[in-house]
Protein backbone atom coordinates (compact mmCIF):
# COMPACT_ATOMS: atom_id res chain seq x y z
CA UNK A 1 0.00 0.00 0.00
CA UNK A 2 1.10 3.67 -0.97
CA UNK A 3 1.68 5.60 1.99
CA UNK A 4 -0.02 8.92 1.68
CA UNK A 5 2.43 11.71 2.13
CA UNK A 6 0.99 14.82 4.22
CA UNK A 7 2.07 17.95 2.54
CA UNK A 8 3.60 20.76 5.14
CA UNK A 9 1.62 23.19 4.54
CA UNK A 10 -1.78 21.49 2.80
CA UNK A 11 -3.43 23.01 -0.03
CA UNK A 12 -6.50 22.68 -1.81
CA UNK A 13 -6.21 19.83 -3.51
CA UNK A 14 -6.80 19.40 -7.26
CA UNK A 15 -10.84 19.45 -8.03
CA UNK A 16 -12.91 18.76 -11.06
CA UNK A 17 -13.36 21.30 -13.37
CA UNK A 18 -17.09 22.25 -13.34
CA UNK A 19 -19.02 25.23 -15.10
CA UNK A 20 -22.56 26.06 -14.98
CA UNK A 21 -25.44 24.76 -16.49
CA UNK A 22 -27.70 26.73 -18.05
CA UNK A 23 -30.14 25.30 -21.04
CA UNK A 24 -33.79 25.02 -21.18
CA UNK A 25 -34.67 22.25 -18.62
CA UNK A 26 -32.67 24.50 -15.76
CA UNK A 27 -34.62 27.56 -16.76
CA UNK A 28 -38.01 25.36 -16.45
CA UNK A 29 -36.43 24.00 -13.30
CA UNK A 30 -35.78 27.31 -11.83
CA UNK A 31 -39.23 28.41 -12.69
CA UNK A 32 -41.02 25.25 -11.01
CA UNK A 33 -39.44 24.93 -7.60
CA UNK A 34 -37.23 28.40 -7.57
CA UNK A 35 -34.57 28.07 -4.96
CA UNK A 36 -35.24 25.11 -3.45
CA UNK A 37 -32.49 24.08 -5.89
CA UNK A 38 -29.04 25.73 -4.81
CA UNK A 39 -27.22 24.46 -8.06
CA UNK A 40 -26.82 23.49 -11.26
CA UNK A 41 -23.45 21.82 -12.41
CA UNK A 42 -21.51 20.26 -15.12
CA UNK A 43 -18.43 18.06 -13.83
CA UNK A 44 -16.66 16.10 -16.52
CA UNK A 45 -19.52 17.22 -18.93
CA UNK A 46 -22.12 15.34 -16.75
CA UNK A 47 -25.07 17.62 -15.86
CA UNK A 48 -26.05 17.44 -11.94
CA UNK A 49 -28.41 19.60 -9.70
CA UNK A 50 -28.63 19.78 -6.09
CA UNK A 51 -32.08 20.46 -4.16
CA UNK A 52 -33.34 20.50 -1.06
CA UNK A 53 -33.74 16.71 0.30
CA UNK A 54 -37.65 17.70 0.58
CA UNK A 55 -38.12 18.83 -3.22
CA UNK A 56 -36.03 15.94 -4.39
CA UNK A 57 -39.51 13.91 -5.11
CA UNK A 58 -41.47 16.38 -6.73
CA UNK A 59 -38.50 17.04 -8.76
CA UNK A 60 -38.93 13.36 -10.13
CA UNK A 61 -42.17 13.38 -10.50
CA UNK A 62 -41.77 16.96 -13.18
CA UNK A 63 -38.46 15.25 -14.30
CA UNK A 64 -40.70 12.61 -15.35
CA UNK A 65 -43.68 13.89 -16.44
CA UNK A 66 -42.40 17.06 -18.00
CA UNK A 67 -39.29 16.24 -19.32
CA UNK A 68 -39.34 12.54 -20.23
CA UNK A 69 -37.11 11.54 -17.88
CA UNK A 70 -38.52 7.98 -17.36
CA UNK A 71 -35.40 5.90 -16.18
CA UNK A 72 -34.41 6.07 -12.62
CA UNK A 73 -30.84 4.73 -13.37
CA UNK A 74 -29.86 4.19 -9.80
CA UNK A 75 -30.17 5.88 -6.56
CA UNK A 76 -27.29 5.39 -3.82
CA UNK A 77 -25.91 7.45 -1.19
CA UNK A 78 -21.97 8.62 -0.46
CA UNK A 79 -21.16 9.01 3.62
CA UNK A 80 -19.46 12.14 4.80
CA UNK A 81 -19.03 11.47 8.39
CA UNK A 82 -17.51 14.62 8.99
CA UNK A 83 -20.11 16.67 7.54
CA UNK A 84 -23.04 18.46 9.05
CA UNK A 85 -25.50 16.98 6.96
CA UNK A 86 -23.65 13.75 6.78
CA UNK A 87 -25.21 12.20 3.59
CA UNK A 88 -25.07 12.64 -0.27
CA UNK A 89 -27.96 10.74 -1.59
CA UNK A 90 -27.56 10.50 -5.43
CA UNK A 91 -30.24 9.91 -8.34
CA UNK A 92 -29.15 8.52 -11.86
CA UNK A 93 -32.01 9.77 -14.36
CA UNK A 94 -31.93 9.14 -18.16
CA UNK A 95 -34.55 10.16 -20.42
CA UNK A 96 -34.78 7.77 -23.61
CA UNK A 97 -36.50 10.99 -25.95
CA UNK A 98 -33.30 13.05 -24.92
CA UNK A 99 -30.65 10.35 -24.87
CA UNK A 100 -29.50 12.35 -21.47
CA UNK A 101 -28.36 11.52 -18.17
CA UNK A 102 -28.69 13.63 -15.12
CA UNK A 103 -27.86 13.29 -11.34
CA UNK A 104 -30.02 14.75 -8.98
CA UNK A 105 -27.97 15.00 -5.66
CA UNK A 106 -28.72 15.91 -2.33
CA UNK A 107 -27.80 16.33 1.19
CA UNK A 108 -29.31 14.94 4.10
CA UNK A 109 -27.82 14.77 8.13
CA UNK A 110 -28.32 11.56 9.94
CA UNK A 111 -31.98 10.63 10.93
CA UNK A 112 -33.58 12.26 8.38
CA UNK A 113 -35.90 10.13 6.69
CA UNK A 114 -36.39 11.16 2.99
CA UNK A 115 -39.36 10.49 1.36
CA UNK A 116 -39.48 7.20 -0.56
CA UNK A 117 -39.54 7.62 -4.85
CA UNK A 118 -41.17 4.04 -5.37
CA UNK A 119 -44.49 6.01 -6.12
CA UNK A 120 -42.54 7.86 -8.74
CA UNK A 121 -40.17 4.95 -10.54
CA UNK A 122 -41.17 1.59 -9.02
CA UNK A 123 -37.60 0.40 -9.44
CA UNK A 124 -36.27 2.56 -6.13
CA UNK A 125 -38.34 -0.14 -4.28
CA UNK A 126 -35.01 -2.39 -3.94
CA UNK A 127 -32.72 0.44 -5.00
CA UNK A 128 -33.51 2.70 -2.03
CA UNK A 129 -33.78 -0.76 0.22
CA UNK A 130 -29.71 -1.46 -0.64
CA UNK A 131 -29.54 2.17 0.46
CA UNK A 132 -31.14 1.18 4.07
CA UNK A 133 -29.45 -1.97 4.29
CA UNK A 134 -25.83 -0.44 3.59
CA UNK A 135 -26.41 2.94 4.93
CA UNK A 136 -29.68 3.01 7.64
CA UNK A 137 -31.07 5.84 5.71
CA UNK A 138 -34.72 5.15 5.86
CA UNK A 139 -37.23 6.19 2.96
CA UNK A 140 -40.76 7.55 4.67
CA UNK A 141 -43.29 5.87 2.77
CA UNK A 142 -41.34 3.14 1.20
CA UNK A 143 -43.87 -0.23 1.10
CA UNK A 144 -40.71 -2.91 2.00
CA UNK A 145 -38.44 -0.70 4.33
CA UNK A 146 -36.41 -4.08 5.21
CA UNK A 147 -32.54 -5.08 4.50
CA UNK A 148 -32.06 -6.52 1.06
CA UNK A 149 -28.47 -8.25 1.13
CA UNK A 150 -27.60 -8.65 4.60
CA UNK A 151 -29.83 -10.93 7.10
CA UNK A 152 -32.25 -9.00 8.16
CA UNK A 153 -31.11 -9.34 12.36
CA UNK A 154 -27.89 -7.99 10.97
CA UNK A 155 -26.96 -4.93 13.19
CA UNK A 156 -24.66 -2.23 11.56
CA UNK A 157 -24.66 -0.16 8.33
CA UNK A 158 -21.62 -1.78 6.11
CA UNK A 159 -21.04 1.60 3.85
CA UNK A 160 -20.79 3.99 6.38
CA UNK A 161 -17.43 5.29 7.09
CA UNK A 162 -17.11 4.53 10.60
CA UNK A 163 -17.70 1.05 10.41
CA UNK A 164 -14.33 -0.60 9.27
CA UNK A 165 -14.04 -3.14 6.65
CA UNK A 166 -12.83 -6.02 8.85
CA UNK A 167 -15.69 -5.21 11.57
CA UNK A 168 -18.47 -7.85 11.63
CA UNK A 169 -22.12 -8.18 13.82
CA UNK A 170 -19.90 -9.96 16.11
CA UNK A 171 -23.20 -11.77 17.37
CA UNK A 172 -24.60 -12.52 14.47
CA UNK A 173 -21.74 -14.21 13.83
CA UNK A 174 -21.88 -16.11 16.79
CA UNK A 175 -25.23 -16.44 17.18
CA UNK A 176 -26.04 -17.85 13.77
CA UNK A 177 -22.70 -19.55 12.48
CA UNK A 178 -21.14 -20.77 16.08
CA UNK A 179 -17.78 -19.19 16.01
CA UNK A 180 -16.06 -16.19 17.39
CA UNK A 181 -16.25 -13.45 14.25
CA UNK A 182 -12.74 -12.16 12.86
CA UNK A 183 -10.61 -12.95 10.48
CA UNK B 1 -70.14 -21.26 -0.18
CA UNK B 2 -68.72 -23.31 2.08
CA UNK B 3 -66.24 -21.10 3.64
CA UNK B 4 -63.16 -23.53 4.65
CA UNK B 5 -63.15 -26.82 3.40
CA UNK B 6 -60.20 -28.90 2.95
CA UNK B 7 -60.11 -28.35 -0.97
CA UNK B 8 -60.34 -24.55 0.25
CA UNK B 9 -56.92 -24.49 0.29
CA UNK B 10 -56.14 -21.35 -1.17
CA UNK B 11 -52.35 -20.44 -0.39
CA UNK B 12 -49.72 -22.35 -0.50
CA UNK B 13 -45.99 -21.29 0.48
CA UNK B 14 -43.24 -22.70 -2.01
CA UNK B 15 -39.90 -21.99 -1.08
CA UNK B 16 -37.50 -22.60 -4.34
CA UNK B 17 -33.89 -22.25 -3.82
CA UNK B 18 -30.83 -21.52 -2.86
CA UNK B 19 -30.08 -24.46 -3.40
CA UNK B 20 -32.13 -25.23 -6.66
CA UNK B 21 -30.25 -25.95 -9.65
CA UNK B 22 -32.61 -23.91 -11.99
CA UNK B 23 -31.70 -20.79 -9.77
CA UNK B 24 -28.64 -20.08 -11.13
CA UNK B 25 -26.68 -19.73 -7.87
CA UNK B 26 -27.96 -18.75 -4.71
CA UNK B 27 -31.05 -17.35 -5.66
CA UNK B 28 -33.67 -17.83 -3.07
CA UNK B 29 -37.60 -16.97 -4.58
CA UNK B 30 -40.72 -17.85 -1.68
CA UNK B 31 -43.67 -18.45 -4.38
CA UNK B 32 -47.37 -18.38 -3.07
CA UNK B 33 -49.39 -20.58 -5.03
CA UNK B 34 -53.25 -21.06 -5.25
CA UNK B 35 -52.47 -24.35 -7.15
CA UNK B 36 -50.22 -23.87 -9.59
CA UNK B 37 -50.82 -20.53 -10.47
CA UNK B 38 -48.33 -17.86 -8.48
CA UNK B 39 -50.53 -15.28 -7.38
CA UNK B 40 -47.11 -13.29 -5.11
CA UNK B 41 -43.03 -13.90 -5.03
CA UNK B 42 -40.49 -12.76 -2.81
CA UNK B 43 -36.65 -12.41 -3.59
CA UNK B 44 -34.41 -13.73 -1.14
CA UNK B 45 -30.91 -12.55 -2.52
CA UNK B 46 -27.35 -11.44 -0.89
CA UNK B 47 -26.08 -14.78 0.01
CA UNK B 48 -23.36 -14.41 -2.03
CA UNK B 49 -22.84 -10.38 -0.99
CA UNK B 50 -18.87 -10.12 -0.35
CA UNK B 51 -19.37 -6.04 0.18
CA UNK B 52 -17.86 -5.50 -2.98
CA UNK B 53 -18.05 -1.85 -2.73
CA UNK B 54 -16.54 -1.30 0.90
CA UNK B 55 -13.58 -3.32 -0.01
CA UNK B 56 -13.38 -0.27 -3.59
CA UNK B 57 -12.93 2.16 -0.40
CA UNK B 58 -10.03 0.13 0.98
CA UNK B 59 -7.91 -0.75 -1.84
CA UNK B 60 -6.34 1.74 -4.10
CA UNK B 61 -7.44 2.35 -7.75
CA UNK B 62 -5.37 -0.63 -9.26
CA UNK B 63 -6.18 -2.86 -6.62
CA UNK B 64 -9.71 -2.50 -6.74
CA UNK B 65 -9.34 -3.57 -10.22
CA UNK B 66 -8.95 -7.13 -10.06
CA UNK B 67 -12.50 -7.14 -7.67
CA UNK B 68 -15.03 -6.50 -10.13
CA UNK B 69 -14.45 -9.41 -12.22
CA UNK B 70 -15.68 -11.11 -9.76
CA UNK B 71 -19.10 -9.43 -9.36
CA UNK B 72 -20.54 -11.01 -13.43
CA UNK B 73 -18.39 -13.43 -13.66
CA UNK B 74 -19.59 -15.03 -16.82
CA UNK B 75 -18.71 -11.29 -18.46
CA UNK B 76 -15.93 -10.49 -16.39
CA UNK B 77 -14.33 -8.05 -19.02
CA UNK B 78 -17.27 -6.25 -19.64
CA UNK B 79 -17.07 -5.43 -15.87
CA UNK B 80 -13.07 -4.47 -15.99
CA UNK B 81 -14.35 -2.13 -18.72
CA UNK B 82 -16.94 -0.17 -17.21
CA UNK B 83 -14.64 0.40 -14.17
CA UNK B 84 -11.80 1.34 -16.15
CA UNK B 85 -13.75 3.94 -18.24
CA UNK B 86 -15.35 5.47 -15.10
CA UNK B 87 -11.36 6.10 -13.97
CA UNK B 88 -9.91 7.08 -16.93
CA UNK B 89 -12.91 9.92 -17.36
CA UNK B 90 -11.96 10.73 -13.45
CA UNK B 91 -8.60 10.97 -14.31
CA UNK B 92 -8.83 12.86 -17.53
CA UNK B 93 -7.10 10.08 -19.85
CA UNK B 94 -8.15 7.61 -22.95
CA UNK B 95 -7.58 4.55 -23.65
CA UNK B 96 -5.04 4.56 -27.31
CA UNK B 97 -6.85 3.62 -29.91
CA UNK B 98 -4.78 0.16 -30.31
CA UNK B 99 -6.16 -0.73 -26.79
CA UNK B 100 -9.66 0.50 -27.46
CA UNK B 101 -10.13 -1.79 -30.36
CA UNK B 102 -8.73 -4.86 -28.30
CA UNK B 103 -10.84 -3.98 -25.87
CA UNK B 104 -13.86 -4.50 -28.05
CA UNK B 105 -12.63 -7.48 -29.19
CA UNK B 106 -12.36 -9.22 -26.20
CA UNK B 107 -15.90 -7.23 -24.66
CA UNK B 108 -17.71 -8.66 -27.36
CA UNK B 109 -16.24 -11.98 -27.53
CA UNK B 110 -17.32 -11.87 -23.89
CA UNK B 111 -20.72 -10.84 -24.73
CA UNK B 112 -21.22 -14.08 -26.80
CA UNK B 113 -19.51 -16.26 -23.99
CA UNK B 114 -22.27 -14.41 -21.43
CA UNK B 115 -25.24 -15.28 -24.21
CA UNK B 116 -23.93 -18.89 -24.67
CA UNK B 117 -23.72 -19.67 -20.65
CA UNK B 118 -27.42 -18.02 -20.76
CA UNK B 119 -28.65 -20.17 -23.75
CA UNK B 120 -27.39 -23.44 -22.05
CA UNK B 121 -28.69 -22.86 -18.82
CA UNK B 122 -32.02 -21.58 -19.76
CA UNK B 123 -32.32 -24.17 -22.33
CA UNK B 124 -31.47 -26.84 -19.54
CA UNK B 125 -34.08 -25.07 -17.12
CA UNK B 126 -36.79 -25.71 -20.01
CA UNK B 127 -35.80 -29.22 -20.45
CA UNK B 128 -33.32 -29.32 -23.26
CA UNK B 129 -30.19 -30.59 -22.36
CA UNK B 130 -28.09 -31.00 -25.38
CA UNK B 131 -27.86 -27.28 -26.29
CA UNK B 132 -25.75 -27.32 -22.65
CA UNK B 133 -23.11 -29.59 -24.28
CA UNK B 134 -22.86 -27.36 -27.78
CA UNK B 135 -22.98 -23.88 -26.26
CA UNK B 136 -20.31 -24.82 -23.32
CA UNK B 137 -18.00 -26.42 -26.50
CA UNK B 138 -18.15 -23.11 -28.31
CA UNK B 139 -17.60 -21.04 -25.43
CA UNK B 140 -14.69 -22.75 -25.08
CA UNK B 141 -13.16 -21.26 -27.67
CA UNK B 142 -13.69 -17.83 -26.55
CA UNK B 143 -12.47 -19.14 -23.15
CA UNK B 144 -9.36 -20.22 -25.00
CA UNK B 145 -8.46 -16.91 -26.54
CA UNK B 146 -8.83 -14.84 -23.11
CA UNK B 147 -6.34 -17.45 -21.76
CA UNK B 148 -3.83 -16.86 -24.55
CA UNK B 149 -4.06 -12.94 -24.35
CA UNK B 150 -4.08 -12.77 -20.88
CA UNK B 151 -3.90 -15.99 -19.12
CA UNK B 152 -7.45 -16.18 -17.01
CA UNK B 153 -10.29 -18.18 -18.43
CA UNK B 154 -13.25 -16.89 -16.16
CA UNK B 155 -12.13 -13.48 -14.04
CA UNK B 156 -9.63 -12.06 -16.48
CA UNK B 157 -8.61 -9.13 -15.40
CA UNK B 158 -7.58 -8.08 -18.71
CA UNK B 159 -7.73 -4.62 -18.99
CA UNK B 160 -5.94 -1.76 -16.78
CA UNK B 161 -6.81 1.73 -16.52
CA UNK B 162 -5.66 3.71 -19.29
CA UNK B 163 -5.77 1.01 -21.91
CA UNK B 164 -4.00 -2.71 -21.52
CA UNK B 165 -1.39 -4.36 -19.67
CA UNK B 166 -0.50 -6.92 -22.17
CA UNK B 167 -0.05 -6.74 -26.22
CA UNK B 168 -2.27 -9.23 -27.88
CA UNK B 169 -0.22 -12.82 -28.94
CA UNK B 170 0.66 -13.81 -32.10
CA UNK B 171 -2.17 -14.92 -34.04
CA UNK B 172 -4.26 -13.37 -31.93
CA UNK B 173 -6.26 -11.94 -35.24
CA UNK B 174 -6.54 -15.20 -36.79
CA UNK B 175 -7.65 -17.32 -34.04
CA UNK B 176 -10.19 -14.41 -33.46
CA UNK B 177 -11.05 -14.35 -37.10
CA UNK B 178 -11.32 -18.22 -37.12
CA UNK B 179 -13.53 -18.14 -33.31
CA UNK B 180 -15.91 -15.51 -35.59
CA UNK B 181 -16.05 -18.42 -38.22
CA UNK B 182 -16.92 -21.15 -36.60
CA UNK B 183 -19.48 -19.06 -34.04
CA UNK B 184 -21.81 -18.22 -36.85
CA UNK B 185 -22.92 -21.91 -38.20
CA UNK B 186 -22.95 -22.70 -35.01
CA UNK B 187 -25.80 -20.01 -33.48
CA UNK B 188 -27.37 -21.52 -36.70
CA UNK B 189 -27.17 -24.81 -35.19
CA UNK B 190 -28.63 -24.22 -31.70
CA UNK B 191 -31.39 -21.89 -33.65
CA UNK B 192 -32.31 -25.65 -35.95
CA UNK B 193 -32.48 -27.05 -32.62
CA UNK B 194 -34.77 -24.40 -30.41
CA UNK B 195 -36.53 -21.75 -32.84
CA UNK B 196 -38.82 -23.50 -34.31
CA UNK B 197 -39.11 -26.41 -31.98
CA UNK B 198 -43.04 -26.88 -30.69
CA UNK B 199 -41.80 -27.50 -27.43
CA UNK B 200 -39.66 -24.86 -26.70
CA UNK B 201 -42.33 -22.05 -28.66
CA UNK B 202 -44.86 -23.83 -26.06
CA UNK B 203 -42.90 -22.94 -23.17
CA UNK B 204 -41.39 -19.44 -24.02
CA UNK B 205 -44.40 -17.79 -26.32
CA UNK B 206 -46.42 -15.50 -24.19
CA UNK B 207 -44.43 -16.53 -20.91
CA UNK B 208 -43.59 -13.48 -18.16
CA UNK B 209 -44.43 -10.56 -20.30
CA UNK B 210 -43.21 -7.14 -19.69
CA UNK B 211 -43.65 -4.62 -22.02
CA UNK B 212 -41.55 -1.37 -22.12
CA UNK B 213 -43.88 0.59 -20.15
CA UNK B 214 -43.17 -2.10 -16.88
CA UNK B 215 -39.36 -1.84 -18.49
CA UNK B 216 -38.89 1.63 -17.57
CA UNK B 217 -40.81 1.71 -14.69
CA UNK B 218 -38.57 -1.18 -12.93
CA UNK B 219 -35.54 0.37 -14.84
CA UNK B 220 -35.42 -2.99 -16.50
CA UNK B 221 -32.25 -2.52 -19.38
CA UNK B 222 -30.23 -4.81 -22.08
CA UNK B 223 -31.85 -7.71 -23.93
CA UNK B 224 -34.72 -7.78 -21.85
CA UNK B 225 -35.79 -4.11 -22.66
CA UNK B 226 -35.12 -4.21 -26.28
CA UNK B 227 -36.92 -7.53 -26.29
CA UNK B 228 -39.84 -5.19 -25.85
CA UNK B 229 -39.33 -3.02 -28.17
CA UNK B 230 -37.16 -0.37 -27.18
CA UNK B 231 -34.41 0.20 -29.69
CA UNK B 232 -31.91 1.05 -26.95
CA UNK B 233 -28.44 0.24 -26.26
CA UNK B 234 -26.38 2.36 -24.72
CA UNK B 235 -23.50 0.92 -27.62
CA UNK B 236 -25.05 3.26 -29.86
CA UNK B 237 -26.90 5.73 -27.40
CA UNK B 238 -23.66 6.80 -25.80
CA UNK B 239 -20.81 5.36 -27.43
CA UNK B 240 -17.34 4.57 -25.59
CA UNK B 241 -14.31 3.02 -26.70
CA UNK B 242 -15.13 3.72 -30.26
CA UNK B 243 -18.35 1.70 -30.64
CA UNK B 244 -19.21 4.12 -33.40
CA UNK B 245 -17.16 3.07 -35.62
CA UNK B 246 -18.84 0.10 -36.28
CA UNK B 247 -21.34 -0.93 -37.92
CA UNK B 248 -24.66 -2.73 -36.25
CA UNK B 249 -27.74 -3.26 -35.66
CA UNK B 250 -29.71 -3.43 -32.55
CA UNK B 251 -31.97 -6.66 -32.47
CA UNK B 252 -35.36 -5.72 -30.87
CA UNK B 253 -38.41 -8.03 -30.23
CA UNK B 254 -42.57 -7.36 -30.41
CA UNK B 255 -43.84 -8.84 -27.44
CA UNK B 256 -41.31 -8.56 -24.28
CA UNK B 257 -42.05 -12.37 -23.69
CA UNK B 258 -39.38 -15.14 -23.12
CA UNK B 259 -39.58 -16.07 -26.64
CA UNK B 260 -38.69 -12.81 -27.47
CA UNK B 261 -35.91 -12.56 -25.73
CA UNK B 262 -34.75 -15.23 -26.45
CA UNK B 263 -34.78 -14.29 -30.09
CA UNK B 264 -32.99 -11.19 -28.66
CA UNK B 265 -30.21 -12.49 -27.45
CA UNK B 266 -29.56 -14.94 -30.25
CA UNK B 267 -29.36 -11.78 -32.58
CA UNK B 268 -27.12 -9.77 -30.60
CA UNK B 269 -24.72 -12.96 -30.94
CA UNK B 270 -24.59 -12.26 -34.82
CA UNK B 271 -24.21 -8.42 -34.09
CA UNK B 272 -21.50 -9.36 -31.88
CA UNK B 273 -19.56 -11.27 -34.26
CA UNK B 274 -20.47 -8.54 -37.12
CA UNK B 275 -18.70 -6.35 -34.36
CA UNK B 276 -15.28 -8.38 -33.91
CA UNK B 277 -14.63 -9.10 -37.57
CA UNK B 278 -14.65 -5.32 -38.18
CA UNK B 279 -12.50 -4.61 -35.28
CA UNK B 280 -9.93 -7.57 -36.36
CA UNK B 281 -10.04 -6.28 -39.74
CA UNK B 282 -9.40 -2.42 -38.56
CA UNK B 283 -6.77 -3.15 -36.13
CA UNK B 284 -4.35 -0.08 -35.93
CA UNK B 285 -0.37 -0.38 -34.77
CA UNK B 286 0.58 1.80 -32.21
CA UNK B 287 0.76 1.84 -28.07
CA UNK B 288 -1.61 -0.20 -25.85
CA UNK B 289 -1.40 2.54 -22.71
CA UNK B 290 -2.39 5.68 -22.48
CA UNK B 291 -0.71 8.27 -20.22
CA UNK B 292 -1.31 7.01 -16.94
CA UNK B 293 0.54 8.28 -13.48
CA UNK B 294 2.14 5.63 -11.64
CA UNK B 295 0.01 6.88 -8.55
CA UNK B 296 -3.15 6.96 -9.53
CA UNK B 297 -4.78 10.36 -7.48
CA UNK B 298 -7.68 11.51 -9.38
CA UNK B 299 -8.73 14.98 -8.89
CA UNK B 300 -11.59 15.67 -6.27
CA UNK B 301 -14.80 14.84 -8.34
CA UNK B 302 -17.38 11.99 -9.20
CA UNK B 303 -18.27 10.62 -12.44
CA UNK B 304 -20.93 8.50 -13.60
CA UNK B 305 -19.91 5.77 -16.58
CA UNK B 306 -22.19 3.17 -17.83
CA UNK B 307 -22.09 0.32 -20.54
CA UNK B 308 -23.90 -2.01 -22.08
CA UNK B 309 -23.07 -4.98 -20.43
CA UNK B 310 -24.27 -8.47 -21.78
CA UNK B 311 -27.38 -8.78 -18.92
CA UNK B 312 -27.99 -4.68 -19.10
CA UNK B 313 -26.90 -1.34 -17.94
CA UNK B 314 -23.82 -1.99 -16.03
CA UNK B 315 -22.80 1.88 -14.16
CA UNK B 316 -20.19 2.80 -11.99
CA UNK B 317 -20.43 5.77 -9.81
CA UNK B 318 -16.89 6.64 -8.73
CA UNK B 319 -16.27 9.58 -6.27
CA UNK B 320 -12.76 10.70 -5.73
CA UNK B 321 -11.65 12.77 -2.89
CA UNK B 322 -7.88 12.90 -4.23
CA UNK B 323 -6.57 10.62 -2.43
CA UNK B 324 -5.11 7.17 -4.02
CA UNK B 325 -8.13 4.79 -2.90
CA UNK B 326 -11.27 5.34 -4.09
CA UNK B 327 -13.83 7.38 -1.62
CA UNK B 328 -16.49 5.92 -3.00
CA UNK B 329 -17.45 3.08 -5.75
CA UNK B 330 -21.06 2.35 -6.80
CA UNK B 331 -21.81 -0.17 -9.12
CA UNK B 332 -25.12 0.28 -10.78
CA UNK B 333 -25.51 -3.71 -11.66
CA UNK B 334 -27.83 -4.91 -14.49
CA UNK B 335 -28.95 -8.25 -13.17
CA UNK B 336 -30.00 -6.83 -9.19
CA UNK B 337 -32.04 -4.67 -10.80
CA UNK B 338 -33.90 -6.83 -13.41
CA UNK B 339 -34.44 -9.52 -11.25
CA UNK B 340 -36.84 -6.88 -9.73
CA UNK B 341 -39.21 -7.24 -12.16
CA UNK B 342 -39.55 -11.19 -11.59
CA UNK B 343 -42.38 -10.52 -9.45
CA UNK B 344 -44.88 -8.58 -12.07
CA UNK B 345 -43.99 -11.24 -14.72
CA UNK B 346 -44.29 -14.35 -12.77
CA UNK B 347 -47.59 -13.06 -11.40
CA UNK B 348 -50.22 -15.08 -13.03
CA UNK B 349 -48.46 -17.89 -14.36
CA UNK B 350 -47.65 -21.66 -13.87
CA UNK B 351 -44.44 -22.65 -11.09
CA UNK B 352 -43.08 -24.27 -14.28
CA UNK B 353 -43.23 -20.82 -16.04
CA UNK B 354 -41.12 -19.23 -13.12
CA UNK B 355 -38.11 -21.22 -13.96
CA UNK B 356 -38.90 -19.89 -17.78
CA UNK B 357 -38.92 -16.19 -16.27
CA UNK B 358 -35.54 -16.69 -13.94
CA UNK B 359 -33.68 -17.97 -16.85
CA UNK B 360 -34.49 -15.63 -19.49
CA UNK B 361 -34.10 -12.48 -16.66
CA UNK B 362 -30.37 -13.83 -16.94
CA UNK B 363 -28.93 -13.04 -13.44
CA UNK B 364 -25.83 -13.89 -12.21
CA UNK B 365 -25.85 -13.91 -8.48
CA UNK B 366 -22.53 -12.54 -7.95
CA UNK B 367 -23.59 -9.34 -9.00
CA UNK B 368 -27.00 -8.99 -7.89
CA UNK B 369 -25.74 -9.36 -4.47
CA UNK B 370 -21.68 -8.49 -5.26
Amino acid sequence: MAEEQKPAAPKAPPTMATTPWEDELTEQLKRQFGDRISEFTIGLGQKFLVPSPEAVIPILEYLKLEADFDYLVDVTAVDYPKRAERFDLVYILYSFAGNERIRIKTRIAEGYKPATAVGVHLTANWLEREVFDMFGIEFAGHPDMRRILLPEDWEGYPLRKDRGILQMDDRWVKEHLGIESGQ
Amino acid sequence: MPDSTFLDASELVLNMGPQHPSTHGVLRVILKLDGEKVIGTECVIGYLHRGVEKIAENRTYVQFAPYVDRMDYVAAVSNGLGYCLAVEKLLGVEAPPRAQVVRVILTELNRVASHLIWLGTHALDIGAITPLFYTMREREETLNIFEKYCGARLTNHAFRIGGLQYETYDGFEREVRACCDLLLPRIDEYEELLTGNRIWIGRLKNVGILNAEDCKAYGVTGPMLRAAGVKWDIRKAQPYSGYERYEFEIPTGVNGDTYDRYMVRMLEMRQSVRIIRQAVDGMPAGPIMGKVPKVIRPPVGEVYVSIEAPKGELGYYVVSDNSTQPYRVRVRPPSFVNLQSLDKMARGSLVADVVAIIGTIDIVLGEVDR
